[in-house]
């Protein structure tokens, strides 16, 4: 039997190849058409991680060093759903991110702002059963980039995120609701539609601040899915 | 109905997080099956060297068998062996994969999939993956693989051609280009 294939990309929901406002795309887009592929056995499967893959300390980013890192402490949490709003369990979620002032703990990252000994700015987790995470984190720094005159990235956590196969597979940025850098990157213009844009937006959250710690962040992701089958169909009914 | 998040560019940041040590390591002398090495590069549209460029890997195992729960193909997981690798590309755009061959997959209906390993690629200005597969040069099957059956422009398959090292046996050389004259064929999965 053919594996249940996953839902095709929704048109007009993800960003070109090239996109000459970011620059770097022109060199490095593919111009031909994509090929589409129908998902075999290959497609449908995909790597699974286990705890195994965590160290500890690795969903708290303010405790990988001797000394708690200097920046506003928060907490980013939210649920990995597919897009039929279930809850992708047990999948890996990495992030990473620059420190309080806008610089990676990162070799190429020569900028004039300091490194804070305390933050690498590395994170791993794995969602729990009803597709959970949570981080506790600092909020990252604003940081100039050469794409165009006077650019800023908008703050941001890079998220990385696997789902159940090889096609769920996820890289996107998580943004903060009311930046005002918002419309000027174009990375984060480059999502094409407003939805989109507002969907990788952190909102605050009260229900996810600590008293006395730090503010919460809720950030829910969304992976593909499959459309719904007979077989589930009648899963639901019991 | 909620639609897939809208993803984004690796950016130039990421190794503190995801090359993971070993990453292109992905078969250990325990591992059954034909050990090989992929000496890969990342080249952009002028042929200029990615030096930021990440690529992941997913195979099955020698027998064929992707270690998931949904390949309910006969054969046995190798324990030794997940099928995933992740790699960072150096600064001439170089990574080295050590992994063993995979065996053929079934693929839709009644046909069989050539050996292969998906391959996704990410950089900085690469705003989605790109995805794409590795296959061997005089493999086995690949003249009845239906996945480059899709390639109409039969040059073209060729870009997803590892080729043996003339010197070496079980070395094997894998370009990818994002772009240019010789652009490396990409799917839309
Ligand atoms: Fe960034």
């Amino acid at each position: 039997m053919d594996p249940i294939p996953y839902r095709r990309e929704t048109p007009g929901t993800q960003p070109p190849a090239l996109w000459p406002d970011y620059r770097s795309t022109v060199l490095r887009s593919p111009r031909k058409p994509l090929i589409a592929l129908p998902h075999t056995l290959s497609e449908v499967t995909g790597p699974i991680f286990s705890h195994d893959r965590l160290q500890p300390n690795d969903a708290d980013l303010t405790s990988q060093h001797k000394d708690r890192p200097i920046g506003d402490r928060m907490i980013v949490a939210g649920r990995v759903i597919d897009e039929n709003g279930r809850p992708v369990a047990g999948t890996l979620v990495e992030i990473w991110q620059a420190n309080s002032a806008g610089r990676y703990f990162h070799a190429r990252d020569s900028r004039d702002a300091p490194l804070d000994p305390n933050f690498t700015g590395g994170g791993r987790t794995i969602t729990d059963d009803a597709g959970q995470y949570r981080f506790i984190t600092i909020k990252p720094g604003y940081y100039p980039w050469q794409n165009h005159e006077n650019a800023w990235r908008p703050a941001h956590i890079h998220f990385s995120v696997f789902g159940p196969s090889f096609v769920t597979r996820l890289i996107c940025q998580m943004y903060f609701e009311g930046d005002p850098m918002l419309p000027f990157d174009p990375i984060y213009m480059s999502v094409p539609s407003e939805a989109g844009r507002k969907q990788l937006c952190a909102a605050f959250d009260y229900d996810l601040t600590v008293p006395g710690f730090g503010l919460g962040y809720r950030f829910d992701i969304v992976l593909r899915g499959r459309d719904a089958t007979p077989f589930e169909a009648d899963d639901h009914a019991h | 109905m909620p639609i897939e998040s809208g993803w984004a560019t690796v950016g130039p940041f990421f190794h503190a997080v995801l090359p993971w040590k070993d990453g292109g390591v992905m078969a250990g002398p325990e591992t059954k099956g034909e050990p090989i090495t992929i000496l890969g590069r990342v080249l952009d549209a002028e042929e200029n060297p990615i030096n930021d460029a990440l690529i992941e890997l997913w195979q099955a195992n020698a027998g064929g068998k992707y270690n998931h729960p949904e390949d309910t193909q006969s054969g046995e997981i190798d324990p030794s062996f997940q099928g995933f690798g992740r790699v960072a590309a150096d600064a001439e755009g170089s990574f080295t994969v050590k992994t063993i061959k995979p065996g053929p997959v079934r693929g839709l209906g009644n046909s069989w999939q050539a050996p292969h390993i998906q391959i996704s690629v990410f950089a900085r200005g690469v705003l989605k993956r790109l995805v794409t597969r590795l296959y061997f040069e005089g493999g086995p099957g690949n003249e009845h693989d239906p996945v480059l059956a899709l390639i109409e422009d039969e040059e073209r398959r060729e870009t997803l051609m590892a080729k043996p090292d003339p010197k070496e046996s079980g070395r094997w050389h894998f370009t990818l280009r994002l772009g240019g004259p010789r652009e490396t064929v990409f799917f839309d999965v």
